[in-house]
């Protein structure tokens, strides 16, 4: 019952669309609190200048928001004909909390929304700006239940699997919205954003006064966005410690493929930089990298708090590790083949009607049930993801997340000493900047998905179970029209919105 | 003036003095005939609803699918 084709074509349809739409969500959950934030400042201060600057920033907020709207809503269509199976088993965990973010994504950016853009001067000043923030907590609040949705594939907890129903059912509603995993894996993305927010307005002012245009307006937005943009990017340096900490807890796999980790050991460090081994196999003697530079001990104390603490590599995972406690792979896939056949055992006596060894079915079952995924697997090599993919793109999610940092410090310092229209070459790395802020996003979406490979759902669901038998040609179609619809929708949304950058602030 | 005509004459001003929003909406509302009268009528059917009318059957056959492929290969992973 196997297509790989069908399969890689699913996962790549399904990429593509997620990558698509994740450029239009980070400037939305950034940029709405820059905007709260600048409105804020003119009501403080009365000021028209601080008036029109909000405004402007709103018109590009609004652009970009009208024209992402609802493409997420592609992969709700994906996961009822591309990945029925897995939508099905885990239509009681989503149910929740997509409803919810539905609801609360419908009533509150849709009231709010029409306050902000038609409520100047109709509405009080502040009944226009606590609409203006609430857009933005709103739009940052439905970002929470699909990212709670994304940590429970991640981790699952809060459920247990109904054999008659062939669904993880939820047991308890707040493991799932605590979910660690969750919790760090929203506060790393939506901090994600708000660099993206960031990045977005200093680019577009550092443009300004490179121009020599609209200097006094391009100046106070770099002040806000630099000021905002430094504090989340430590946020976000400290939400990301968090998640790869969770990382190194929940998925060891993926935590050794993001360093190229083969050869576990106690005091482990982490790879600033490096070039993975191409040639490298798993359970060979070869060096993983043609070359790196390591910082000492950063791995063990990162990933769990202690600089002593033992970091297994994919080949301890694989093969397992005696000392250190860790099952070797094989002993896991042959668990989940009993977990699999007790499975398979209780369905033909629920047929049969023979209640006896039903009950004898599932008391196996639950007693091998965690390893039910690696069931499918035919070799132990199987659970390591794509390494060198998952190595980089952490490394380039890391390296330029370092770099706008560097980059929001400077921008304030020398906005804050009456310098930034001198530094053309800071102006123009501001500028080019904001391509690498969206990089940065999505590689960081790669580490998440590809690194948790192969698993749909964490130990349990397989990818290549997860999809539906279909036409593969059909799916490689829709790649076709959905690649010319989101590039046509792309293309659409930078040429509006460099018309409305050229007209410049005072044509907002 | 009413609460409702008043809602009504915000939301239509509101409109009326769009100048980019206007071109917004038109893409907004081609980008959803299509998604929604074009891709999911004729390339994205519900296959579990479409194929069974109730969830007993949707149970079944995913149940069936999930324990019939006892094993994947390195490439559908």
């Amino acid at each position: 019952m196997e297509n790989t084709l069908l399969v890689e074509l699913s996962r790549s349809q399904f990429a593509l669309t997620a990558l698509y739409h994740w450029l239009f969500v980070p400037l939305t959950l950034g940029l709405s609190f820059i905007i709260a934030i600048m409105e804020t400042i003119y009501v403080k201060t009365g000021s028209a200048e601080w008036k029109k600057i909000t405004r402007f920033w709103m018109t590009l907020f609004g652009i970009n928001f009208a024209i992402g709207v609802a493409t997420g809503i592609i992969m709700e269509f994906e996961f009822g004909t591309n990945w029925s199976n897995y939508s099905w088993i885990v239509g009681d965990i989503f149910g929740a909390p997509l409803a919810i973010e539905g609801l609360m994504a419908f009533f509150m950016e849709s009231t709010f929304f029409a306050i902000m853009f038609f409520g100047w001067d109709k509405v009080s000043k502040k009944v226009h700006l606590t609409s203006t923030w609430l857009v933005a907590i709103g739009s940052n609040l439905s970002a929470l239940w699909i990212l709670i949705a994304n940590g429970w594939m991640q981790n699952p907890v809060g459920m247990k699997f109904n054999l008659d129903t062939a669904r993880f059912e939820m047991h308890n509603f707040f493991d799932v919205i605590f979910n660690p995993v969750a919790v760090s894996k929203f506060l790393h993305t939506i901090s994600s954003g708000y660099v993206m927010g960031s990045l977005f307005v200093i680019g577009i002012s550092s443009w300004y006064l490179l121009k020599g245009k609209d200097t006094l307006f391009a100046k106070r937005s770099i002040m806000v966005a630099a000021s905002f943009g430094l504090l989340t990017s430590i946020f976000l340096i400290t939400t990301g410690d968090e998640s790869a900490h969770q990382v190194a807890l929940k998925q060891p796999t993926k935590l050794a493929a993001m360093e190229g980790l083969y050869d576990g050991a106690k005091r482990e460090g982490i790879v600033a930089i490096g070039q993975l081994n191409s040639d490298k196999k798993i359970g060979d003697k070869q060096d993983e990298f043609d070359w790196s530079i390591k910082i000492p001990y950063a791995l063990s104390f990162l990933g769990f708090r202690d600089i002593n603490a033992f970091v297994p590599g994919i080949d301890d995972l694989v093969y397992g590790n005696k000392k250190i406690g860790i099952e070797p792979a094989s002993e896991k896939l042959a668990k989940g083949k009993i977990a699999l056949n007790a499975l398979r055992s209780y369905k033909n006596a629920k047929k049969a009607n023979d209640l006896q060894e039903a009950k004898k079915s599932l008391v196996k079952f639950r007693a091998y049930e965690k390893y039910l995924g690696f069931g499918y697997l035919k070799d132990p090599k199987q659970i390591i993801p794509p390494v060198p993919l998952t190595f980089y793109s952490f490394h380039i999610m890391v390296g330029l997340g370092s770099w706008f940092l560097i980059l929001f410090a400077l921008s304030l310092y020398f906005t804050s000493v009456g310098k930034i229209e001198k530094q053309r070459l800071l102006l123009r790395l501001g500028l080019f900047s904001i391509p690498l802020g969206y990089l940065a996003g999505e590689v960081g979406w790669i580490v998440a998905e590809v690194g948790r490979q192969p698993w749909a759902i964490q130990d349990m669901l397989p990818t290549g179970i997860a999809t539906s038998q279909l036409d593969s040609s059909s799916v490689a179609i829709t790649i076709g029209l959905f690649t010319v619809l989101f590039t046509a929708l792309l293309i659409a949304e930078i040429k509006i919105m460099l018309t409305q950058i050229k007209l410049g602030y005072k044509g907002a | 003036m009413s609460i409702c005509k008043k809602i009504l004459f915000f939301y239509v001003d509101g409109f009326k003095s769009m100048k980019v929003g206007k071109k917004l909406w038109l893409i907004m509302f081609i980008k959803l005939f299509i998604f929604f009268f074009i891709l999911k009528l004729f390339f994205f059917p519900d296959i579990l609803q479409t194929k069974f009318s109730n969830d007993k059957d949707r149970a079944n056959f995913v149940i069936e699918n999930i324990t019939k492929c006892l094993t994947i290969s390195k490439a559908n992973q």
